[in-house]
């Protein structure tokens, strides 16, 4: 500690390890809080169900999304980025995802909310596999903290059904 | 800055900073905001900066004794002459040269 460089460089590392200290206990103390989210989808309407020229399926529909994410949100979460996905099981996969909305929330007070969306990106299937089809609706949620590990988790949402027939 | 000073310093920096962090803890976790940990954290690891990084008058407060030259020589201690000096025979100066 003889000269202002020594004892600069000292403050240094020991702030700096400090900082580092106090961030894996951020981390440990989100362990702290239990996450009770809610979300609920239903399809309002189904836009357009028809076949591709290149014999694709295709679907649009009309969702209501609703969610209440609110006990995500503790000091370290940075934001949460939700997608719905919709998944379903054909002769050739077990299971087929296909995404077709997802947002990014960025505060706990946009963490409530009830909006009606149509799918961002197409609900297109590899083949002509739709028609009849029973399919899931899930809403995916990946925290992302601002020190720490990022955790992801999901809820289900079932029983729903394409049309037999195209329109 | 003399022995006890740096002895000081180095004492002071590490319990400032270290409560300094349990503070700035204690507060975001209250106040649930991790902007506001840092804030705090920031600040104070600035006042320590001014604190203990430049050297204080109250770090020098116990000045090093330098031996006398002529004690030193009779504790067996070989001392470079000085430079023959323009008749200042009766004692040497007494060096305590301290940064």
């Amino acid at each position: 500690m003889h000269s202002f460089a020594y004892r600069s460089n000292a403050l240094f590392t020991f702030g700096v390890t400090i900082l580092a200290i106090m961030c894996i206990m951020v981390s440990v103390s989100d362990n702290f809080n239990t996450a009770s989210p809610q979300a609920q989808i239903e399809v309002l309407k189904i836009n357009r169900f028809k076949r591709q020229p290149n014999g694709n399926d295709e679907v649009s529909l009309t969702m209501n999304i609703s969610a209440d994410l609110q006990s995500l949100f503790t000091w370290n979460t940075k934001q949460v980025f939700i997608f719905v996905a919709a998944e379903y099981e054909t002769a050739k996969n077990v299971l087929n995802q296909v995404s077709l909305w997802d947002a990014i929330i960025p505060s706990k007070e946009h963490a409530v909310f009830s909006i009606p969306a149509t799918n961002k990106y197409g609900f297109v299937d590899q083949g002509s596999n739709l028609r009849g089809q029973e399919f899931n609706l899930t809403m995916h949620w990946h925290v992302m903290p601002k020190t720490g590990y990022m955790y992801a988790d999901k809820k289900v949402i079932s029983g729903f059904r394409l049309p037999e027939e195209y329109r | 800055m003399d022995w006890q000073g740096q002895k000081l310093s180095e004492m002071l920096m590490q319990i400032m900073l270290l409560v300094s962090a349990v503070v700035a803890f204690v507060a975001g976790y209250v106040m649930s905001s991790f902007k506001n940990m840092l804030i705090i954290y920031a600040a104070s690891v600035g006042i320590t900066l001014l604190t203990t990084v430049p050297d204080w008058p109250f770090f020098n407060r116990n000045p090093l004794q330098w031996l006398d030259p002529k004690e030193a020589e009779i504790h067996g201690v070989r001392v470079q002459k000085p430079k023959p000096q323009p008749q200042n025979t009766s004692k040497k100066p007494s060096k305590a040269s301290k940064k």
